[in-house]
Order: structure tokens, then C-alpha cells, then sequence
């Protein structure tokens, strides 16, 4: 029971990824792929977050802690917070290119966003 | 000064950072104050870097630890032997790619300065300019995993935005979306990747990574989703798609230097390749040599087909960039597919290796110096469309020589520098397989007579009405450009000391994989 407990976060983050890339793949409003971006994003996040997870562990602060007591990692930590810094950068200057194109193109759908083929 | 140059791998990049972060401030005083900010900033971001590379051939690869109290030293006495803190490690190959990294950035800044002054938004364009060195610039340095990718991310953004600044209707900020759109999802599978393989080794250092690795199945998908991401952003053929939109509607200064940013990710694919799997691969190097052969010989043919019947100029130079690319992975794919055959390996191995490495060196300063010519052309007669050009020749006497040496140096005419590195690829692919030697020069000749067309195009023919008010472009950026065809020509002219001492201490530093991994854990 405990094994298929944790192993649950390791089911959802390869589940947000499959329906992030399908958003990104299927559908045809800008703003939705980039929600399929988003979702991608939070499942790697979660998935370094579930690494660094030990099972009865503690904050990784090393005062005030009894000998032999387990620690989650904190490195893991450390890389969500600098992705998580990364993805919101990369979101609102995405969000920001979509605008644009609404303002010039009048349409968020990709089918008709097409100056570039050739 | 002692001091300063031992903190030199940190002003690498923090010198480009400051120079991105006060030029908002400095440009708020004025037009001369941030064009002397900009110069300065680009002045010494390339002399810190020239004078790194310069120590690195000089006295051998260089680590940085930083915040340790001793920056030197990779494991601190009470870490138990392993490095607890983000170490930069540039050997010969890192600082190659520096070199290349602070020429292109000196004289795309210099020409920029010019070809962008009738623009508004300066402050943050060159902001975003020198974040995107900086980016470049920790990719090639850094040795630790999850710092390659910030850096990847810090090059792809500031990329993406200036690929987008000038809106241009909105054609601009398509491009720009995609290039953001596919960097995205290529850097989250590289961190996928960097996860998976902290999860199963407890480190991201790459020599500490690549002296635990197993290869169990988890690394083998790592591996997947560390190569094809940065093949991708390298724009190698079937993933080139992004390119010929990105780099035909950047601003030309941009272009020339988003091909270093793809470069880079090219040495980011041959460091994991070579460096972190190296060992591993052992039973399978031909299998993963003939990727790299493949991907080569597709982005070499496909490239120079698509590039053929363009119309727009920078359009057409981007899928040369494609085709281009092809000769590098050609050449180091065959290294990487003798890499067991120690015969084999120093008969024409390490040549060929030498032929891809010293092709992305040329391949910089000269398309470097093709894009700046279009973007010369494009400054003066507000287009690049091939039809509505001529006669340019009687007008812009200095960029015509400039585009005649850089399209002699990308089809591989001696005496320029593409001769140089596509011969030691010629004679060295000939004997590993004559096929592949045939292709690739046949590719050649398409690049030649595509580049002759283009030149009639432009320059050749009566000159035009439509043109008469048409002049040469301003000092700066012939200075830009001129920087640019003197490295073309001195390294076409003498390319024994370059490939003696930059290139083949290169090709040794990917092939000796222990080496890397001793400079971080001592011993062999």
C-alpha cells in the first residue's frame, strides 16, 4: 500500500505531462496551448519535488534535530523554486506574444497564424 | 590582478549580467552615455573572454567553485570527496566556444550600435542583447547540469523576446512565440532528464554524474531527453523548423549571434554525447556516431535544397545555417562512431572531429558575416526580398566585398576559412566512408552556386533608379563587419596554429573523457 502511495506523485507528473503535450499538440487556440505548456511545467516541477520526498522526513534544517531522523532533499527543492522562477518568466512573456498577435492578426487560432510558411 | 584573474570564469558572465542590468539606469541619462555604456560593456565582456580562452590554452582547463574560499579546489575537506557547490569547468572545447561566443558578441555590439539607431527601445534591447551573451556564455562554462539549463533558459528567453522586438505586423512575434514555444518544451525535457538522473546518482555535477553512471533504463531515456532538446535548438534536420522563421525575422544582429546561441547547444549535445556518456556507449558508439552522421547528412542535403529556390535573402541564409550545421555533426559523428578503434581513431578520427569542431568556429564568423551584409542591405533599401534587388554594387562597394567573402568562405573556396575546416572534413569522412565525402562536397557546390546566384542578385546589374539615394552603411558597422572578415580570412590563410593550438586540444578534451572527470575528482 505504502509503494503505491508514493509512487502516486510519479503517476500524476507522467499524467500532466501527457495532457500538457496533447493540449499543445491538439488544440488550435494560442492561449490553450500555452495552459498545456503550464500544466507541462508543474508536472516537472512535481516530479523534482517527489524525488527529493522521504518517507516520515523533515524540514532539511539542522537544528533542533534528533539523531538518525530523515530529511527530504533540499537540493531538489532548490532546482523547484529556481524552475518555478523560469516558468513564469517564460509564461507571461509568452501570454505577453499572444497578446500581440490578437492585436495584429485579430485571432488566437493557429490555423489562421501562418505569415511565416515557406 | 593576480586576483582578478582568478576570479575570471565568474566575470565571464557577470560581466555581461552588470552591463544588462545598469544599462536601463545609464540609458535614462541619455543617447551618448548608453552608447558608451553599450561599447564598454561589449569592450570588456570580449577581453574577459579572449583572455580566459587564452589561459585555458595556455596552462590547461580551468575550475571555478563559486562561493568556496578557495576557487580552485572542486571538493571542499569536509564534503566527503564529492563537490557541493555550482563549479564552472571550461577546457579547450568550452573555451573554443568562448572565443567564438566573445568575437561574434564584439562585433554584432559594434554593428548594432548603428544598424539599430533608428529604433526606439534601445535600453532594453541591449539588455536583452547582452543577457543572451551571458546566456551563451555559462553554457559553454558551466559544469553542472541544472545550470547548463538555466543557462539554456536564460539564451532561450532573452533570444525568443529580441527575435519578436522588432513586431514587424506581427510576422516577428509568430516567429518569436514558436522559437520561445520550442525552447520551452525542449528545455522542461531536459530538466526531466536532470531530475531523473539526480533521483538515481545524487548529484548534478556532469563529471560527478558521469563517473557514477550506470546506464540503466532510466539514463537511457535521460539521454533521449537531454539529445534531441539540444539537437532541436542546434537546428539540426528534422527539427529545423523554427530556424528559417527565427533567423530571417530577427533584427540581423540578433541573427548572427542566435547562430552562436545554436552553436552552443550544439557543444551542450557533443559535452553529453562525449562527456557524460562517452564510456557507456561503448558497445554502441558506431550506432550513436551514425545518428550523429544522419542527422548531419540530412541537415547538410535538406538545408542547401530549401535554401535554393528562396526568396528572401535572410530566409535563404538561415537554411544554409541548416546545411552548415550538417558538416559539423558530419564530422564529429564520424569521430564519435571510431571512437572504439584506437587505429582508426588517430588515422582520421581525430581529424574529423578537428574538420567539425573548426567548422563551428568559421561557421560563426562567416555567417556571422553574411547576416550582417543582408542586414547592411536591408538597413538601406527596406528590403530583402531577392526580386526587388540589384545594382547594389555601384552603391555599397564595402558590404559587397564584405557578402564575396563570406559567401567564398561558406561554399569552402580556398583561400577562406570554410576551405580549411571542410578539407580536413572531406579527406578525413573520405576514409571512413566515400559516400558521405561525396555528399558533403557535392552540397558544396548547391552552397556555391545558391551564394552565386544571390550575389548577382544584389550587387551585379546596372544600377537602379529606385536605389540612387542608396549609400554605404556607417563606420560602425563596417567595423562590425570587419572584424568578422579578418578572422575569416586570417584563419583561412593560417589555419595550422589555430587547429595545432585551439582546435586539436579541443577534439583531445572531448575524446579523453577521464580527463574531465579527474579535473573535478583528482586521480585517474
Amino acid at each position: 500500500m505504502t509503494a503505491f502511495l508514493l509512487s502516486l506523485p510519479f503517476v500524476a507528473v507522467l499524467a500532466l505531462i501527457f495532457i500538457g503535450l496533447g493540449a499543445m499538440l491538439f488544440k488550435r487556440n494560442l492561449i490553450k496551448i500555452l495552459m498545456g505548456l503550464s500544466l507541462f511545467e508543474s508536472a516537472v516541477n512535481l516530479l523534482l519535488v517527489a524525488i527529493g520526498y522521504r518517507q516520515d522526513g523533515v524540514a532539511p534544517i539542522f537544528t533542533h534535530v534528533p539523531p538518525h531522523t530523515h530529511m527530504v532533499l533540499p537540493t531538489v527543492q532548490a532546482l523547484t523554486l529556481t524552475a518555478i522562477v523560469i516558468g513564469v518568466a517564460t509564461l507571461a512573456m509568452m501570454l505577453s506574444f499572444a497578446m500581440i498577435i490578437y492585436r495584429k492578426y485579430g485571432t488566437v487560432d493557429i490555423r489562421n497564424i501562418r505569415k511565416l510558411n515557406g | 590582478m593576480a586576483t582578478l584573474l582568478q576570479h575570471l570564469p565568474a566575470l565571464l558572465v557577470a560581466v555581461p549580467l552588470f552591463a544588462a542590468f545598469t544599462l536601463p539606469l545609464v540609458g535614462r541619462t541619455g543617447a551618448p552615455a548608453r552608447t558608451a555604456w553599450v561599447f564598454l560593456g561589449a569592450l570588456l565582456t570580449a577581453a574577459t573572454g579572449l583572455l580566459l580562452a587564452w589561459q585555458v590554452f595556455a596552462h590547461g582547463p580551468l575550475l571555478y567553485v563559486f562561493g568556496a574560499a578557495a576557487p580552485h579546489v572542486p571538493t571542499p575537506m569536509d564534503s566527503g570527496g564529492i563537490p557541493i557547490r555550482i563549479i564552472f569547468q571550461i577546457d579547450a572545447l568550452g573555451a573554443l566556444m568562448v572565443v567564438i561566443a566573445s568575437l561574434s558578441s564584439l562585433a554584432i555590439i559594434l554593428y548594432s550600435l548603428a544598424s539599430d539607431s533608428r529604433h526606439s527601445g534601445k535600453d532594453s534591447f541591449y539588455s536583452l542583447l547582452f543577457l543572451l551573451v551571458a546566456g551563451v556564455l555559462g553554457m559553454v562554462s558551466t559544469g553542472d547540469l541544472f545550470n547548463f539549463f538555466v543557462f539554456l533558459e536564460i539564451s532561450s528567453l532573452s533570444g525568443a523576446a529580441l527575435v519578436a522586438y522588432r513586431v514587424d505586423k506581427g510576422q516577428a512575434v509568430e516567429a518569436g512565440l514558436k522559437y520561445a514555444l520550442l525552447s520551452t518544451v525542449g528545455a522542461l525535457a531536459f530538466l526531466v532528464a536532470v531530475g531523473l538522473l539526480f533521483a538515481q546518482y545524487n548529484a548534478l555535477n556532469i563529471a560527478v554524474v558521469a563517473s557514477r553512471l550506470q546506464f540503466t533504463p532510466l539514463d537511457q531515456i535521460a539521454l533521449v531527453l537531454l539529445a534531441i532538446p539540444l539537437a532541436m535548438k542546434c537546428g539540426a534536420v528534422p527539427m529545423h523548423f523554427w530556424t528559417p522563421d527565427a533567423y530571417s525575422t530577427a533584427p540581423s544582429s540578433i541573427t548572427a549571434f542566435l547562430v552562436v546561441s545554436s552553436q552552443a547547444s550544439l557543444y551542450g549535445l557533443f559535452r553529453i554525447l562525449f562527456s557524460l556518456y562517452g564510456h557507456l556507449l561503448e558497445f554502441s558508439w558506431l550506432t550513436f556516431g551514425w545518428f550523429l552522421i544522419i542527422l548531419g547528412v540530412l541537415s547538410m542535403f535538406i538545408g542547401v535544397t530549401m535554401a535554393i529556390p528562396q526568396k528572401d535573402v535572410k530566409r535563404l541564409m538561415a537554411y544554409h545555417a541548416v546545411s552548415q550545421t550538417g558538416y559539423m555533426l558530419l564530422g564529429v559523428g564520424v569521430g564519435l562512431a571510431v571512437l572504439g578503434n584506437a587505429e582508426a581513431l588517430t588515422a582520421y578520427g581525430r581529424t574529423a572531429m578537428a574538420g567539425g569542431l573548426f567548422h563551428i568556429l568559421n561557421h560563426a564568423m562567416y555567417k556571422g558575416l553574411l547576416f550582417l551584409t543582408a542586414g547592411a542591405i536591408f538597413f538601406r533599401t527596406g528590403t530583402r526580398n531577392l526580386n526587388k534587388l540589384g545594382g547594389l554594387g555601384h552603391h555599397m562597394p564595402w558590404t559587397m566585398v564584405f557578402f564575396m567573402i563570406g559567401a567564398l568562405a561558406i561554399a569552402g573556396i580556398p583561400p577562406f576559412n570554410g576551405f580549411a575546416s571542410k578539407f580536413l572534413i572531406y579527406e578525413s569522412v573520405f576514409r571512413f566512408s566515400p559516400f558521405l565525402s561525396i555528399i558533403a562536397m557535392l552540397v558544396s557546390i548547391l552552397t556555391l552556386a545558391s551564394f552565386v546566384k544571390v550575389f548577382h542578385a544584389m550587387f551585379m546589374g546596372a544600377a537602379r533608379t529606385e536605389f540612387a539615394q542608396v549609400r554605404e552603411v556607417p563606420i560602425p558597422m563596417i567595423a562590425g563587419m570587419a572584424i568578422l572578415a579578418a578572422v575569416v580570412i586570417v584563419t583561412g590563410l593560417m589555419p595550422r596554429p589555430f587547429i595545432d593550438h585551439m582546435i586539436l586540444p579541443a577534439v583531445n578534451a572531448l575524446v579523453d573523457r577521464a580527463d574531465y572527470i579527474a579535473a573535478i575528482l583528482g586521480g585517474h
